[in-house]
């Protein structure tokens, strides 16, 4: 009976079921403990797995840190300030430009030949490039930082010097051909040598710069200076060997680009695919190949049928950095056309045309030709481009042609002084400009050796001036004003105590440092940003 | 509207200035630079669109005066007795008055030449024709003008006035204070060559100025820049009127003018060199001149 089995359990209920018991006593104990352990296990795998992954996630970011900072420059600014990068605030309170170099003669009778008539940095800054009226260029080389002064900048010494192009006569126009250097641009490198392109208003040159440093020496057959040895005289075998020697720079003419233009070359632009440039003249634009000197494609023509119908003319032109499909030129009358090279083969239609309306109070009679632009210039982006003209400077975004985003006066006291400008022909010098590395700040020439630098971001200006009374080493530059209204202060220059003959047409930037060349008449002044 | 304020020099010396920078650049090294040259010739159209608005503001002015000189004499024409009971000097003066003062002080002279108190009701009502005159703004005769700018002489203008107010093919005896030489012209044949279109005052002295830039550009080497260059300042200079047919007859008209009174325009056909001081003797001549001139009958 079921019943009688259970009472009697009951019936003796002191008496503990131990076997049903024990194993409740036993399993408690171990699994409770290996419960425990379980739960704890879980806990030491998660952490660690927490601490490895924050582990893995430091060592990457550290990695890239250290492969971004391959620039010197950008050791220097730690990534909580990201703004201020390098080659930025050249033109705010905070960056202060001190005198580093001067290059030229320093008499005041200024030849014409020594006439400075472009600059341009490399792509990597370490060559400084300048060309003279008189057919010469001059190339700078950096010197390396040194291990004693690591915070100054490395000066820059003459690297090389050659004869770019001589003056011609034109027998069947009874012309002669300047032998000026208008425009230098270099070539990305691609081996151990170095490529620029000079050209006067007719040829454009494309030069080799090379070193050697060694040569062969212990020929078998030659004696050191050349000559055959005398046969019998030979009796052992020698293989040459090449042997350190002082190191040579040699600049030699690869490609002679000419007779491709009836008017004056202004403008040369290298395309970004590095392998095409373009050369521009008053009214018709070509387009190169750099290996094939013999033919060029005409790609630009605004040539009138009647002459008498001439209006406007082409006065710069330049290639996008990135697209290389895409350049611009801008015209006399203060117009930029954006063209791209898909749409046809000649671009005589544009794709984009940038034109600010003109102001119709201030309509004078020389509104011609200080709407005329100087220089276009693409930011380092793409994204912008800045034009010249007599008095301002013109940030244009390439996706708005109504009007520029950014304007900035760069001598507006000179509005009043346009008939004196005219007469004594200042009224037509081609001022150029060009973006600092990080297109933070521009800069451009002006008159009495001053010269401006706008910062877009912090919306500050500066004038200073490039002259030899500020020419000790490492001394800070004092930023100048010209004095517009009737009261001139101290330290002040009034408009006219402005020397016009000293005028700085050419200024450029380092890619990537605070590093600045101002050419003056004859004179290369190089500023550097001051350090602590 | 071009603004002058601001310019220290006035139209005539831009133009001059900007044509000496166009014969310097033909000799500089380097050959003819197109875009400066380019905008050269904007300042030269610049100029010569104020120089032609200033001179035909004047001419308007002048105009005026001449209207009210020739009602004056018209009243006085009504009146033979008067005329002869007054003294011919003072007749004389009267006009040269009204011909050299504002016409505020024409009334004043017809009224001191008036010395008889006879003539005193006549002067009065001439003088309130003049004032009455002088306050229309009357719509100028375009033949009137063209007739003054044609002429290019320090002889005035104002020999021709009073004829050309009526028909075109009056006879105008006129009598040069300056050298004192007393010539008869045909106003008919004056009127006759520039009765051609062209609206503009200043289209005469432009047109010369067009002529000789044409011979200049002749005589320079037949170069494609350089003679492009040439054409496209020629161009630029003139606008889009034609006036070609009007070329020709004005070296004619001036020829014959410089026969006529004998003044000294023989830079007038020459190098174009000379040509800012031709606009400038224009100017200067034109203005001083027409006081000094008197018209007889």
């Amino acid at each position: 009976m079921g019943r009688g089995e259970n009472i009697a359990h009951l019936v003796q209920p002191g008496r503990r079921q131990k076997t049903q018991q024990e194993p409740l006593d036993v399993d408690p104990l171990i699994i409770r403990f290996l419960r425990t352990f379980r739960e704890i296990l879980k806990f030491v795998l998660f952490s660690y797995t927490v601490l490895f992954g924050a582990l893995l996630l430091a060592r990457t970011t550290q990695q890239t840190r250290v492969s971004s900072s391959k620039s010197r420059a950008r050791d220097r600014y730690p990534l909580s300030e990201p703004l201020i990068m390098a080659g930025a605030g050249g033109g705010n309170s905070d960056v202060q430009w001190c005198f580093s170099q001067v290059k030229g003669a320093i008499d005041d009778d200024v030849a014409e030949a020594d006439i400075i008539s472009t600059v341009e940095f490399n792509h990597s800054g370490e060559l400084l490039a300048t060309g003279d009226k008189g057919g010469r260029v001059v190339i700078f080389q950096q010197e390396p930082e040194t291990k004693n002064q690591p915070q100054c900048r490395g000066e820059y010494n003459v690297y090389s010097t050659f004869q770019s192009h001589e003056p011609e006569f034109d027998y069947l126009k009874s012309l002669e051909i300047e032998e000026k250097i208008n425009k230098i641009r270099w070539l990305p490198q691609k081996n151990a040598a170095q490529f620029l392109l000079s050209t006067n208003d007719k040829t454009i040159k494309l030069w080799k710069i090379s070193e050697r440093d060694k040569r062969p020496e212990g020929y078998n057959l030659k004696e050191e200076d050349g000559r055959y040895r005398d046969l019998n005289t030979v009796t052992t075998l020698r293989v040459p060997v090449f042997r350190p020697m002082d190191l040579m720079v040699e600049a030699s003419p690869r490609r002679v680009f000419a007779n491709a233009h009836t008017y004056h070359i202004n403008s040369i632009s290298v395309n970004s695919d590095c392998e095409t440039y373009l050369s521009a003249d008053d009214l018709r634009i070509n387009l190169w190949n750099l290996e094939i000197n013999d033919r060029s494609f005409n790609i630009v023509d605004i040539k009138p049928a009647n002459m008498e119908e001439l209006t406007e003319v082409i006065t710069a032109a330049e290639f996008h950095p990135n697209q290389c499909n895409t350049f611009v030129y801008s015209s006399s009358k203060g117009t930029i056309r954006l063209c791209d090279m898909r749409a046809s083969a000649l671009c005589d239609k544009h794709t984009k045309q940038f034109e600010e309306p003109e102001d119709p109070n201030n309509r004078s009679f020389f509104s011609e030709i200080i709407s005329s632009i100087s220089d276009v210039k693409f930011s380092h982006s793409g994204r912008y481009m800045m034009t010249r003209d007599y008095l301002s400077v013109k940030i244009w975004d390439l996706n708005m042609e109504s009007r520029p985003v950014e304007t900035y006066q760069v001598h507006e006291y000179l509005r009043s002084k346009l008939c004196s400008l005219y007469e004594n022909d200042c009224i037509f010098d081609k001022f150029e400009c060009c973006w600092n590395g990080n297109d933070s700040v521009v800069m451009t020439g002006s008159y009495n050796n001053f010269f401006r630098m706008f910062d877009r971001g912090y919306r500050q200006d500066v004038t200073l001036e490039a002259s030899r009374e500020n020419s000790k080493p490492r001394s800070v530059l004092k930023p100048r004003k010209v004095s517009t209204g009737g009261k001139r202060k101290k330290d002040e220059i009034s408009v006219d105590s402005l020397d016009f003959n000293k005028k700085i047409l050419h200024t450029a930037w380092h890619p990537l440092d605070n590093i600045i060349a101002v050419a003056t008449t004859n004179n290369l002044y190089i500023f550097q940003e001051k350090l602590n | 509207m071009i603004n002058t304020m601001e310019c220290a020099v006035d139209a005539q010396s831009l133009i001059s200035i900007s044509l000496m920078k166009i014969h310097n650049s033909r000799t500089q090294r380097g050959g003819i630079k197109l875009h400066k040259n380019l905008l050269v010739s904007y300042v030269l159209r610049n100029a010569r669109q104020v120089y032609i608005k200033e001179k035909y503001a004047e001419i308007y002015r002048m105009q005026q005066y001449e209207e009210v000189m020739t009602v004056c004499n018209e009243i006085q024409e009504l009146n033979p007795l008067d005329l002869d009971a007054e003294d011919a000097d003072d007749e004389e003066q009267a006009r040269a008055a009204c011909c050299g003062e504002e016409a505020s002080l024409c009334g004043s002279a017809c009224h001191r030449g008036a010395a008889q108190p006879a003539a005193h009701a006549r002067t009065a009502s001439a003088l309130l024709g003049c004032s009455s005159l002088e306050d229309g703004s009357r719509e100028p005769d375009p033949s009137y003008y063209r007739s003054c700018c044609m002429e290019a002489s320090p002889v005035s203008h104002c020999d021709q006035l009073p004829a050309s107010s009526s028909t075109h093919c009056n006879k105008t005896t006129v009598l040069d204070l300056d050298t004192h030489v007393v010539t008869t012209v045909e106003n008919g044949y004056l009127h006759q060559d520039c009765c051609c279109d062209a609206l503009q005052f200043g289209q005469g002295a432009q047109s010369s100025a067009k002529k000789r830039k044409v011979e200049f550009g002749c005589c320079i080497s037949d170069v494609e820049e350089v003679s492009d260059f040439t054409a496209a300042r020629k161009r630029a200079k003139r606008e889009d009127c034609s006036y070609s047919n009007l070329d020709y007859t004005d070296t004619s008209n001036i020829s014959n003018l410089i026969s006529i009174f004998g003044s000294g325009f023989s830079g007038l056909l020459s190098r174009q060199a000379d040509l800012e001081q031709i606009c400038s003797n224009q100017v200067l001549a034109s203005l001083g001149a027409w006081t000094r001139a008197i018209v007889a009958f």
